[in-house]
């Protein structure tokens, strides 16, 4: 189900509950993307200049965001002298209309397509398939998620909350191997042996783009797999869809993002194919499609524009101690995990505002950011944001409103504290661990003690302080200096 | 107004406040001592392989050895003659059945144990993605530092495709295994000549 | 230097042992050490919600609370980030900026401000996992972060390297967040829950009979987990070992 039509609120705490009753999912998700994380410091370590790549990428990617239109200018300048068709789309509608006039115009009624995430947005594939175009996803774990009507659940491992066993069953139905399938070499032929021969007779390929390079017009795309120098260069026709911060504006700043990417993403130095595209092959044709969907919105606020430096290596996912937990699934869009977080709530902050709470705000993600976007201090502001525009809810509003009351007011705070503590202390096991209390759902309460600090406090020392409970008369509620 | 004006347009009132200079960005050269001896503990890291030429052997001989199930060869470097010519194929389609392809880089990369293909080295872009296996001819001393002396080179800046490869295709999308050969070649081994 | 105490809701209501600790310990060390009695909390739950307009009448109660102390301490790491990089729910007046740069984390004071350099009362001969909560450590920088590849330092462990017997085991991930962070150990309770017994089971396997933390909100929430699964771990917070229990 395609997850732009359905408006209702993520219950990102509800999806995450599902996936922890998987064990095996769970363990197996965990492992594997703590050791992306792990080999993504070992890489680090290996590099002496690695935070100083890390500030290079941010600097640049803040210059290029900053000179935005100048460089979208130059890069569509030194493309067209490249002989590529530049287009500009809006939004996803406008974009998959622009793929589709591109397609008739040339009869094309097959593509084969390599992982772009900006077309994930623009719900592109069910959009061209309602229109009798037919579109695989050639990665395989794109594959295996179009295969299962799934969006991808990580942006890099797109199926990395799958076990073999859920991919030998989705490849028995779509390539008629054996369900019982274990051998995973197996799987990948035969992948391989079902996906090349819709390659070979496809009309048209279609990549994402990772780098945009404005001083050379150039496209430059990091894959592993094959798959995408594949689709770009076996059919006649190229067409790349790409968000319009890709860009960065010298082959020299180029080589500062493809050093820190892969080792980022994977923990790889580099990817096994990183390709540059500069213009059409011989007897083809190439277009690039520059999409905004919100970008230029999001250029324009204040606290969340640095997002944009983003460069999709999903090091944060691996990282998050909750993204592992509960799988990119349960973030109900295109983008999950700590990037997801800051980034949905700019397309719905409806929506998406139980986002920016599924987060313990420790600030791994913004230390293993390449580009270094204040992450949890973007998660910060977010929720802000969604408490004014009443997007919290009610329970938990008003709850914090009363919080709020009575943490002002010292005598009444004292008053519930006694009070509190004494109807815990006389509550048989029952009435604490009940569904009603999340925090005993599974973990023990914490026995109440004989007696607060306060009364300790009051009971062993001299007390001091003048009562500071209430602003003296005459002055103002603002703790003046005294 | 266009969605190209609108775009602009609005990029250019949502510019963000303040100063943000683009940085120099130094070379990083410095570590990268022996590059040529460095390459082939990378490329093997990639999954890839090195070979050379035994004594006495021939070209022909070192194809037989390496790849001893191959019959279909495409050649398009000078020492080695295969069973055909990426000429002799005026589509990729007709590339299809091409089992060894045998190709020389621009230039390689010690950091990452990449080659540097371009259509200038291959004459059909499809080419060394449609083979089974890629025998990669490397002159040692075209063996460069790092991926900021790849990006300086002039051979990237004419080519209008160009792949660093590094080492054969692979996938670890399924259970986080990982798979040497995956939709792109099984196989990549370098010879220094 | 007029030291005031701020002791946190949560350790006022379920840990005054780590308060007392605090307390017993500045005195110890020849601290003027004052708790203003009408304290009650920070502002850090409602403003971590977002709901700032519902911290400030806590945070102004907070800065009347402090403004006369040269110091104030505080056996919280979050609660102190919050002061430091937050409390913007009132106007910043020169008592609001004085309370903002003069509140400390224990750890912090004591090995920055007071540079303690022996605890000759303490002796705790026990295997200790060290946790870190994050806001001690990547927030207030009180340790070296796994992510950045920085050369060790850690705050806690050189004090704790002070009291005799001590030994420290290192649980793997020593660094991932143990799942507590406020509210969200109840609105999102089931993953809490789960990095809470994961963090627990890690100490329990690298051998420690006792997790050691200045951050007592982290330890509530690990020590649930610990009890629910029945695992033989107890937790104490670096105050109790510095102050000179289990000596």
């Amino acid at each position: 189900m395609s997850p732009s039509s359905d408006k209702s609120r993520v219950d990102h705490a509800g999806g995450a509950e599902l996936f922890l009753e998987r064990a095996e999912h769970l363990a197996f998700h965990d492992r594997r993307l703590w050791e992306l994380r792990e080999k993504r410091d070992q890489q680090m370590h290996g590099i002496p200049e690695f935070q100083e790549l890390r500030e290079l990428a941010s600097a640049i990617k803040e210059h290029t965001l900053a000179k935005l239109p100048e460089y979208l200018e130059m890069f569509e300048r030194n493309a067209l002298a490249n002989g590529i068709h530049v287009h500009w789309a809006q939004d996803g509608e406008e974009h998959n209309r622009i793929v589709l006039d591109i397609l008739r115009s040339r009869n094309a009624r097959t593509v084969v397509k390599s992982k772009s995430m900006v077309t994930e947005e623009c719900d592109m594939r069910p959009w061209l398939q309602a229109r009798q175009v037919e579109v695989l996803e050639t990665d395989v774990g794109e594959q295996i998620q179009q295969f299962d009507d799934e969006m991808p659940s990580h942006i890099v491992v797109p199926a990395v909350h799958k076990l073999v066993r859920d991919v030998a069953k989705t490849f028995s139905q779509a390539y008629g191997t054996d369900d019982g399938e274990r051998d995973v070499t197996q799987l990948v032929a035969a992948q391989r042996r079902g996906t090349r021969p819709v390659i070979l007779r496809a009309d048209a390929g279609m990549t994402g783009a990772n780098f945009l390079v404005a001083e050379t017009g150039a496209v430059v795309v990091c894959t592993n797999e094959g798959n995408a120098d594949l689709s770009a260069n076996v059919p006649a026709l190229h067409i790349v869809s790409t968000g319009i911060e890709k860009l960065v504006p010298r082959a020299a700043d180029l080589a500062v993002f493809i050093r820190l990417l892969s080792r980022s993403a994977l923990g790889s130095p580099i990817t096994q194919y990183t390709t540059q595209f500069r213009g059409p092959r011989d007897g083809g044709e190439m277009h690039v499609i520059l999409v905004d969907n919100g970008r230029a919105t999001r250029l324009g606020m204040v606290d969340f524009w640095r997002s944009l430096k983003c460069i999709r290596c999903g090091a944060c996912m691996n990282t998050c101690p909750v993204y592992r937990r509960s799988g990119g699934l349960s973030y109900g869009g295109v983008y999950a995990g700590p990037i997801g977080a800051i980034i949905q709530p700019t397309f719905d902050p409806d929506k998406f505002s139980a986002l920016p709470f599924a987060s313990t705000l420790n600030g791994s993600c913004t230390n293993v950011c390449p580009v270094k976007i204040d992450i949890h201090d973007q998660l910060y502001k977010w929720r802000r944001i969604i408490a004014e525009k009443h997007y919290l809810p009610f329970v938990k509003r008003e709850a914090l409103r009363m919080a709020g009351r009575l943490m002002a007011r010292p005598k009444l705070f004292r008053a519930a504290m006694k009070g509190g503590n004494a109807v815990l202390k006389g509550l048989p096991r029952f009435a604490i661990y009940n569904w009603l209390n999340p925090w005993g759902r599974h973990r023990e309460v914490p026995a109440p003690p004989v007696e607060t600090f306060h009364d300790w406090y009051l009971r062993n020392r001299k007390p001091q302080t003048r009562d500071r409970g209430q602003p003296d008369k005459g002055q103002p509620d603002q703790g003046d200096r005294r | 107004m266009s969605a190209r004006e609108a775009i602009l347009a609005a990029l250019k009132v949502n510019r963000p406040a303040g100063d943000f200079p683009l940085p120099d960005v130094p070379s990083f050269e410095e570590a990268y001592r022996e590059p040529s001896k460095l390459f082939p503990e990378r490329l093997a890291l990639m999954g890839g392989t090195m070979a050379a030429l035994q004594p006495g052997e021939d070209w022909a001989g070192l194809v037989r050895r390496l790849y001893p199930d191959v019959r279909l060869v495409c050649s398009t470097v000078p020492e080695v003659e295969g069973t055909c010519r990426i000429t002799d194929f005026a589509t990729p389609q007709e590339a299809q059945y091409v089992e060894l392809g045998i190709v020389r880089a621009a230039f390689g990369v010690a950091e990452t144990g990449s080659v540097c293909l371009t259509e200038a080295q291959l004459g059909m872009n499809a080419f060394p993605h449609l083979c089974e296996h890629l025998l990669v001819l490397l002159d040692p001393a075209q063996v460069l530092p790092n991926i900021h002396s790849a990006y300086r080179r002039p051979e990237i800046a004419r080519a209008r495709y160009a792949v660093l490869h590094s080492g054969p295709s692979a996938t670890a999308d399924i259970q986080g295994v990982m798979v040497r050969g995956a939709q792109g070649v099984r196989s990549l081994t370098v010879i220094y000549v | 230097m007029r030291i005031g105490l701020a002791i946190p809701c949560f350790i006022d209501a379920f840990h005054p042992e780590v308060g007392i600790a605090t307390l017993e310990l500045l005195e110890r060390l020849g601290q003027d050490v004052t708790y203003p009695l009408s304290q009650t909390c920070c502002g850090q739950p409602m403003a971590n919600n977002g709901c700032n307009g519902d911290a400030a009448g806590a945070e102004a109660l907070f800065v009347r609370n402090f403004a006369e102390f040269d110091a104030v301490v505080m056996p919280s790491a979050s609660c102190v980030h919050h002061i430091r990089a937050h409390l913007d729910a009132i106007p910043e007046t020169p008592a609001v900026r004085h309370v903002r740069d003069r509140t400390y984390e224990l750890v912090e004071f004591l090995h920055d401000v007071l540079q303690v350099d022996a605890f000759p009362w303490a002796r705790f001969p026990h295997r200790v996992g060290l946790h870190n909560g994050c806001g001690a450590l990547r927030a207030l920088r009180t340790a070296s972060m796994s992510e950045l590849g920085e050369p060790f330092f850690s705050k806690p462990k050189a004090l704790l390297e002070k009291v005799s017997g001590i030994e420290f085991v290192v649980p793997e991930r020593a660094d991932e967040c143990c799942g507590f962070g406020g509210t969200f150990s109840v609105s999102e309770d089931a993953v809490s829950a789960r990095m809470g017994h994961d963090k627990v089971w890690r100490h329990f396997q690298a051998g420690a009979s006792y997790v050691v933390s200045a951050d007592s909100s982290c330890m509530m929430h690990q020590q649930g987990c610990a009890e629910r699964a029945k695992l033989k771990l107890k937790f104490v917070h670096i105050a109790e070992i510095l102050n000179g229990r289990g000596a």
